[in-house]
């Protein structure tokens, strides 16, 4: 072999091998694109301090606005009055609002047999 | 084949049962939370998130027929738990049954523990085909008798009556846990229990209701430290004095009761180490064990996190010696599965009776089985489609990309919804159940 036959094979290892270290910079793992295209979508997400949003939003469940002690001062504060009613919508209740036992969806237990149980 | 268990290749299954409603809106009531053979594979509980439990009796009469293979009907079916809602800390308490684990049988009636987020129920559920007649006082509809026509003195006798099965609760076991409870499971003892929410552990005994001993805490004094909460906890199948609880963070620690009354050191760690560069920000969400089982001998345990199934020799601390994948395919869809909550599903696992097989589930309601000794998978659907008697459940296969094949499904247009989160094998047979949102599948194995 010649030794600019020589010399052309080399180039084209080389070349061959920077492509090769390219495509490996580009053919990121699955799961880091995916991360890729969650921080694009909310960048403020994983920045903010303190145990994990996650953790604490898992404790949370259930939790919903019905706070016993205003209720109980609303009420006896207001004794002669009445209590602010419900509101018409089912919107979450907050702000200057007191919510009444009433406010609160109210859970019935089913009282329809599992379908299951047909 | 005989036995029980077998390759899950070896194995063809085939249609049995489904039970549940047809139509496609479900209502919230009627989807299915739990699912739990009892110890000898003749009750199947289920438990919803409307707080009943169903429980079905599998037909004995017609097994010597071996075309005609045991159905399961309705034996009892109650209200086990209802909604509360807790003023004092403003909290809304689901009735949904998050566990149902059976008693092993010890008399003529079958006792279950089922517990929704706050709250466990003993339910005792006993048959009567018996009732007495014949009073001297009363008529047979309970009217008093008039005295005065009584002339002779008769005495009372049990005459046969339809069997009528009564579920009532026992014991309720209540006001022990903050946080939500994700276990309960029954001790080899047979007169304890625990009972395990995010952050805690409790031992109960069965006949005493007023009390309960914390076993685990791993509560931080400052919540803002918070790192890691507890998913899931069981007791040895045969050690009495040994339980293990599952993390979020996926490692699992096993306790022995015996080194001190708080268990919050463990006596061994279950963690398999991450190659750091391979690290994103789902890897903690991903790894987070949604289920821990042992195996029926007592020597193994298997995890199930968002994307495997694990099974762990418990003299090995440092790996598992089996890692199955359930559905590889969706790392490349972390992404979304993250925005549409799926990411948080926790699904369940399974042994089959002699510890071969291993059984999960995945979405479009489709089912894994993993056969541990020649390390051969299936993916199976539950589907109304394939819902005709005795029919043999064909293999799906999904296509991660590039050329989709002729019978392959696309990962695309994989169904989020269409989850299986709760799977149960017969402890003896090959019986499976699969629960899907809202209906109840039974799949048996083809017999010739």
């Amino acid at each position: 072999m010649s030794n600019e036959t020589e010399i052309a094979n080399q180039a084209m290892e080389e070349a061959t091998t920077e492509e090769q270290q390219e495509m490996q910079d580009k053919v990121v793992s699955p799961e880091k694109a995916e991360e890729a295209k969650l921080k694009a979508r909310y960048p403020h997400l994983g920045t903010k301090p303190g145990g994990s949003d996650l953790l604490r939003k898992r404790l949370q469940k259930g939790q919903k606005y019905f706070d016993s002690g205003d209720y109980n001062m609303a009420k006896a504060k207001m004794k002669n009055k009445q209590l602010p009613s419900a509101t018409a919508e089912k919107t979450e209740i907050t702000g200057d609002h007191i919510p009444t036992p009433q406010d609160l969806p109210q859970r019935k237990p089913s009282l329809v047999a599992s379908k299951l149980a047909v | 084949m005989a036995g029980a268990g077998g390759g899950a290749n070896d194995v063809q299954w085939c249609f049995s049962q489904v039970k549940g409603a047809i139509d496609d809106d479900v209502a919230e009531a009627d989807i299915i939370s739990t699912v739990e053979f009892n110890h000898s594979g003749e009750l199947l509980a289920t438990g919803d998130k409307g707080g009943r439990v169903v429980i079905f009796q599998q037909d004995t009469e017609n097994k010597s027929l071996p075309q005609c293979r045991s159905e399961y009907n309705v034996y009892s079916t109650f209200q086990s738990h209802e909604p509360e809602f807790d003023y004092l800390k403003s909290l809304e308490i689901e009735e949904k049954i998050n566990k149902i684990r059976w008693l092993p049988q010890k008399n003529a009636a079958q006792f279950l523990l089922s517990t929704n987020d706050k709250t466990i129920k003993l339910w005792k559920i006993s048959e009567r085909d018996k009732r007495p007649e014949g009073y001297n006082l009363k008529e047979e509809d309970g009217r008093c008798r008039d005295s005065t026509t009584i002339t002779t003195l008769r005495v009372p006798v049990f005459r046969p009556m339809d069997l009528m099965v009564e579920a009532s609760p026992r014991r309720v076991f209540a006001n022990a846990h903050t946080y939500h409870i994700n276990s309960i499971s029954v001790n080899s003892d047979n007169e304890t229990y625990l009972s395990a929410d995010d952050l805690r552990v409790n031992l109960w005994h069965l006949e005493i209701t007023d009390r309960s001993f914390n076993i685990v805490d791993i509560k931080p004094a400052n919540m803002e430290e918070l790192t890691e909460v507890i998913t899931a906890a069981e007791f040895h199948p045969h050690q009495c004095n040994t339980f293990v609880y599952s993390s979020s963070k996926g490692t699992i620690r096993m306790c022995d009761m015996r080194a001190s009354a708080l268990c919050d050191k463990h006596s061994k760690l279950f963690e398999e180490p991450e190659d750091p560069s391979n690290r994103s920000f789902f890897s903690e969400i991903i790894s987070s064990i949604s289920d821990v089982k042992f195996s029926h001998s007592g020597r193994y345990m298997m995890t199930r996190d968002y994307l495997s199934v694990k099974i762990w020799d418990l003299n090995m601390e440092n790996r598992p010696v089996e890692t199955y994948q359930v559905h590889e395919y969706l790392r490349s869809k972390l992404c979304s599965l993250y925005e549409n909550d799926c990411i948080f599903d926790k699904f369940e696992c399974c042994w089959n009776g002699n510890d071969s097989v291993v059984m999960t589930g995945s979405y479009n309601n489709f089912f894994r089985m993993l056969e541990r000794t020649q390390r051969r998978d299936i993916t199976l659907e539950a589907s109304r489609e394939s819902s005709k008697a005795r029919q043999v459940l064909k293999p799906r296969r999904v296509c991660a990309g590039g050329k989709r094949k002729k019978d392959e499904i696309s990962v695309d247009s994989l169904d989020f919804n269409k989850k299986i989160l709760h799977t149960a094998w017969h402890p003896q047979e090959n019986i499976i159940a699969v629960a899907t949102t809202n209906n109840l599948y039974i799949f048996q194995e083809k017999v010739n």
